[in-house]
């Protein structure tokens, strides 16, 4: 297979970045995305050209490294899959692909297609957990949940982290990851506890990192690796709104007055 | 070289239970003056950074990943083993023991393997507390699956995701820590060098690998939980980033080497189709569950597997294992498969390949019951292959996966160099020769929630620790000889790509030190490994510089020490005159073929320590003992 | 913070506050289109209707004060939201091509201008008449009649009727979406409301001028 790529190149956070254009001749349609990137840099280097920079680890859709905007879609064409999972036999010979880094606000750039998402760790670390100490769980089968209830939670904890919700998002949203984790865990007994309180901190942390407000585009679910459906961003407005308005008395900090 | 295991005296149920109840205690106003480093965030260090966190300590926590959620755990697929026997088929923790110790081909810790089936129900209780999502009965209780190497149901599984659920869970506590201040992670910064002084370990050397800015960092001990080094073989199921650097670094600092050979090949990967292949995705061993391994009878027969019948397949697992049939352990599985493929009965265009059937157990369940079970794994293969799985039988074939190897440590996770603790994959504790399918999630929560709280807490009680700083002269001086390194591989411009050493470094050793091995094969991979570090050192090309994220660089220093750790796998591979689990030496075998132990000479842990540099390194020895389960002959017949 | 402050400065918040406003404002105009429709009964009908909501005291200020507090909330929210939304992608994509998002979703800002901009028009046009050129006080059907029989004004009328028609498509939908309100069992519902409820909006309202300017009512 040919192919043309213009790749978007920035050497640093301070470069200003530019898009290179480099031909590739001798490519397998069962290569995947980024084996293709594989074979290109392997040239640059004997070239002597820096190769391109992109983050890529698990290679099987997993670890959520991977991910750039392929001609104007986060993670390429095909649905439901990470750019690692993405083959070449879904391209056609002679086209013309663009390749281009998460571009949000809250994602700046590091280098090539290479972007910091630390942003997503701290929003979990807002309130992304169920507080339990080591030790002090109770027996595993005295907490029934009902399989469905199970496999609709495992739904949304399927979320790998990728951002890709956030670089679709004509918005530049981060709701279908927060809601996600705000589901999961608020599905399941165990997170109830902590779950009005676990959605208000997440917002709210999602709000300072800069992301822009969810418009109900769509745009993430379609193209989720995971498939995470935007139900859950219903699901997550739903916990938010309540905690807002009309949280339990003994979490809206006017409990106090109960005593009178 | 000490190697005392230090495993408490008494029975072996009550060790543990006699271990935790007498330690020596840290008192908690005291624990938040010890600063702990944590590296890596997989399910064994995540987990030791949260919990330890959580009971006072302050931790320092490093991943080159660019977020702690991304550690390779992530990718386990199909489950973790706990003996909580829900199923009332005749599970028990001694069961759990037994068949792990039996699994590993009788060359694992004893007192180890039991204390790990002790603990396997409550990090199931653990992982659900903090919101796991585990598969389900109907009726809400938890459901299990089986897996190689077991006659009983115990996996617990998240559908073919457990890992990344197991992961996510343990990253959350690390959150939660971060959140309460008692963690401070340091991502994309990867360890490149150990620091010990006054005979401990103090602190560790990293990179920044955006800034580029090399740094020392000083702590009372230091835990690696870096993983395996499957990856030496270039291709393999691991993830690309996955390394051996930390716990090379610490080998060379003086931290033994276990059974550097000890590297577990598994049976169910996606077969390579090309030379730019960059990784062997795993099939999870779940699918043997439901799934039938089969070739055709007639040697090159390359009719569509369909049009095959039934009377012209072999199904050479359950015709020689038939006692486990499809659920042999991986070590087994891989060997026949190597076996039948090697006789010209493989399958795919290389030959290479074999059959794993689901087409069965999806007539016989349906395609919806199948889909809910492995989805997401059938979903993966046909990404890659273009194939579906529901309808034709995946093709599939062995590939590195795992290293039981790894730094050696005591029954408290010690590894010989006092305050090194080393934790999950990148220790060698618990899996002997060849590990059981779904243990690894369980060896490496073990070691995070359970274990080393206690043992990490032992040390410090029981140790006197002076004042160091960044600014001593050990941190800088090991913080010059990596930037000294660093430079030096930018330096070479020679005209090859790292990725061209690794790959030929990789084709060596799966040739010569993979599912077979013998003693002429090993010798001449050692000469080939060691022209090849000359070759790499004179002509290896690494671009960029040193102040920008440059993953060329990163990968040169990975590469440089799999260079030096390939050798020593093939050393101890050649010194282990045995065929163990998975490792089988072609002198070694049983007129059918199977591998033939030598309890005698070789009932040991084969413990390696570096010398100087081009010197040969000396082997030790760690006798194992066995009281509870007598070493036999492992059948599965 | 309060929480009702602290609410308002969420992007949820504020996404629920043009909900919220959007749904009043929603209702108004489907009462208002319901009584744009008296005109096919004749003038009569149509001014009688008009009386009847003038004679009940303070109905049509109660009426307008809703209106009015609604449509601020709603402009002021959204502006606000769309600012920082244009802010969160400082570099642009060289490509961009969506999968779901549709236009009207992307638009909402524009048709939303649009709409405000013709509400204006349409009360300095209809309620008020500075700038009808032949008004009546309350002779209602005479002045949509002469109003409407401008060919460039009935244009406006149709553009302004089409935008909300859009806006609607997309914030019908997101309603439910904003507010929580999803099930497997009703989710299909909810782009059939909104595509409903969003044509017969332009339906019924485009009919008026187009029945006007075709003189099939005089």
């Amino acid at each position: 297979m040919r192919l043309t790529l213009h790749i978007w190149r920035q050497r640093n956070r301070n470069d200003r970045g530019r898009f290179v254009k480099y031909e590739i001749n001798d490519v397998s349609p069962d290569m995947s995305f980024l084996e293709m990137l594989d074979v290109l840099n392997q040239r640059l280097i004997e070239h002597g050209e820096e190769p391109v920079a992109f983050e890529h680890d698990c290679r099987e859709g997993i670890c959520g490294c991977c991910g750039m905007v392929i001609n104007g879609v986060a993670n390429g064409p095909e649905k439901g899959t990470t750019v690692c999972q993405l083959h070449l036999r879904h391209f056609r010979d002679g086209d013309v692909i663009y390749i281009e880094p998460w571009r949000s606000r809250a994602f700046p750039a590091i280098k090539d297609l290479v972007v910091d998402r630390s942003a997503l760790d701290r929003i979990m670390q807002a309130g992304g957990f169920i507080s339990v100490r080591a030790g002090s769980a109770p027996e595993a089968n005295t907490v029934l949940i009902p399989k469905e209830t199970a496999e609709l939670a495992m739904d949304a904890a399927g979320c790998i982290g990728c951002g890709a919700c956030v670089a679709s998002c004509p918005n530049g949203a981060a709701a279908l990851f927060v809601a996600a984790k705000i589901s999961h865990l608020g599905l399941l007994p165990q997170g109830q506890p902590e779950r009005h309180r676990r959605a208000r901190a997440m917002v709210r942390q999602m709000d300072r990192e800069g992301f822009g407000a969810c418009s109900n585009h769509r745009e993430c679910e379609a193209v989720c690796p995971k498939r995470i459906s935007i139900r859950f961003i219903a699901l997550a407005n739903r916990d938010f709104l309540k905690e807002s308005l009309a949280p339990s008395e003994a979490t809206s900090g006017k409990a106090k007055n109960a005593k009178k | 070289m000490n190697l005392a295991p230090k495993v408490p005296s008494g029975p072996l149920e009550e060790k543990w239970t006699r271990y935790r109840s007498t330690v020596k205690l840290v008192s908690p106003a005291n624990k938040g003056n010890f600063t702990v480093i944590v590296v890596g965030t997989g399910l064994a260090g995540a987990s030791a950074a949260a919990t330890l966190a959580d009971l006072g300590y302050n931790v320092l926590v490093f991943c080159f990943q660019d977020s702690a959620r991304r550690a390779h755990s992530v990718a386990a697929q199909g489950g973790i083993n706990a003996a909580k026997n829900y199923r009332n088929d005749g599970d028990s923790t001694m069961r759990l023991f037994s068949e792990t110790v039996a699994g590993g081909d009788f060359r694992s810790r004893e007192a180890n393997v039991y204390r790990l089936a002790e603990i396997s129900g409550g990090i199931i209780d653990q992982c659900v507390a903090q919101g796991v999502p585990f598969a389900r009965e109907y009726s809400g209780y938890l459901a299990n699956r089986s897996f190689g190497g077991s006659l009983v149901s115990r996996t617990f599984y998240c559908r073919g995701q457990t890992g990344q659920q197991l992961l996510l869970g343990a990253y959350s506590a690390l959150c939660h820590q971060v959140t309460l201040g008692r963690v401070k992670v340091f991502a994309r910064t990867e360890m490149l060098d150990l620091v010990v002084a006054g005979g401990r370990a103090r602190g560790i050397v990293t990179r920044d690998l955006v800034t580029g800015r090399v740094e020392a960092h000083a702590a009372d001990a230091v835990l690696l939980a870096t993983g395996g080094y499957a990856n030496v073989f270039f291709l393999s199921t691991n993830a690309r980033g996955a390394n051996a650097t930390a716990i090379w670094r610490a080998y060379r600092r003086g931290a033994g080497f276990a059974n550097p050979c000890f590297t577990q090949i598994h049976p169910t990967c996606i077969p390579q189709s090309g030379h730019y292949q960059s990784k062997l995705p795993l099939m999870s061993e779940a699918l043997r569950n439901d799934g039938r391994v089969w070739v055709p009878k007639l040697k090159g027969d390359t009719r569509d597997p369909a049009e095959i019948p039934e009377s012209e397949r072999d199904y050479y697992l359950e015709r020689m294992y038939p006692g486990y049939g499809n659920l042999a352990p991986r070590d087994i599985a891989s060997r026949a498969t190597k076996r039948v493929c090697d006789e010209g009965y493989g399958v795919g265009v290389s030959g290479r390949g074999v059959y794993l059937d689901l087409t069965g157990a999806t007539a016989r369940l349906g395609e919806d019951a199948v889909r809910e079970r492995y989805g997401n794994l059938f979903e993966m293969y046909e990404c890659i292959t273009g194939e579906e799985p529901w309808k034709a039988p995946m093709r599939i074939y062995p590939a590195p996966h795992y290293t039981m190897g790894g730094l050696w440590v005591d029954y408290g996770l010690q590894s010989t160099i006092a305050g090194l603790f080393v934790l999950g994959e990148a220790n060698f504790s618990d899996h002997g020769a060849n590990r059981l399918g779904a243990s690894a999630l369980m060896q490496g929560l073990a070691d995070g929630y359970f274990i080393i709280p206690y043992t990490l807490g032992e040390y410090f009680a029981g140790a006197i620790l002076e004042k160091v700083s960044p600014a001593d002269q050990k941190f800088t001086e090991a913080q010059k000889e990596v930037e000294d390194r660093v430079a030096r591989l930018l330096s070479v411009q020679g005209r090859r790509t790292v990725d061209s050493f690794h790959r030929e470094l990789g084709a060596v050793l799966w040739e010569h030190c993979g599912m077979s091995r013998d003693a002429a094969g090993l010798r001449a991979a050692t000469g080939k490994i060691r022209a090849l570090r000359g070759q790499f050192w004179e002509d290896v090309r690494v671009p960029g510089d040193a102040a920008d994220l440059n993953q060329e660089l990163e990968k040169a220093g990975r590469v440089a020490d799999y260079l030096e750790l390939g050798e020593l796998m093939c050393r101890d591979a050649l010194a282990r005159e045995e065929s163990c689990g998975c490792h089988f030496r072609e002198e070694f075998q049983t007129t059918d073929g199977e591998a033939m132990r030598d309890d005698g000479r070789f009932c040991h842990v084969a413990v390696w320590e570096f010398a100087a540099e081009d010197r040969e390194p000396a082997r030790y020895v760690e006798p194992l003992t066995f009281e509870a389960v007598k070493p036999a002959e492992r059948s599965y017949k | 913070m309060h929480r009702v402050a602290e609410f308002y400065r969420s992007t949820p918040g504020k996404k629920f506050v043009t909900t919220v406003t959007g749904a009043v404002l929603f209702a108004y105009v489907v009462l208002h289109t319901l009584g744009n429709l008296q005109i096919y009964f004749g003038t009569r009908m149509l001014n009688a209707y008009a009386g009847l909501l003038h004679s009940v005291p303070g109905l049509v200020w109660a009426v307008r004060f809703v209106i009015a507090l609604s449509g601020t909330l709603h402009v002021v929210a959204a502006v606000q939201l769309t600012i920082r939304n244009w802010g969160s992608r400082p570099i642009r994509y060289m490509v961009q091509r969506y999968r779901e998002a549709d236009w009207a979703g992307r638009t909402m800002i524009w048709s939303g201008t649009g709409v405000a901009a013709f509400a204006v028009y349409h009360v300095l046009h209809l309620a008020l008449g500075s700038v009808h050129p032949d008004f009546v006080p309350g002779d209602v059907y005479h002045n949509v009649m002469a109003g409407l029989l401008v060919l460039p004004v009935s244009i406006i009328y149709i553009a302004a009727v089409v935008l909300l028609g859009l806006h609607l498509y997309h914030g019908l939908w997101s309603f439910f979406q904003t507010l929580g309100w999803s099930h497997p069992l009703y989710d299909s519902w909810r782009r059939a409301f909104a595509t409903a409820f969003a044509v017969g909006v332009v339906a019924g309202n485009v009919s008026i001028p187009v029945t006007v300017l075709l003189r099939l009512i005089s």
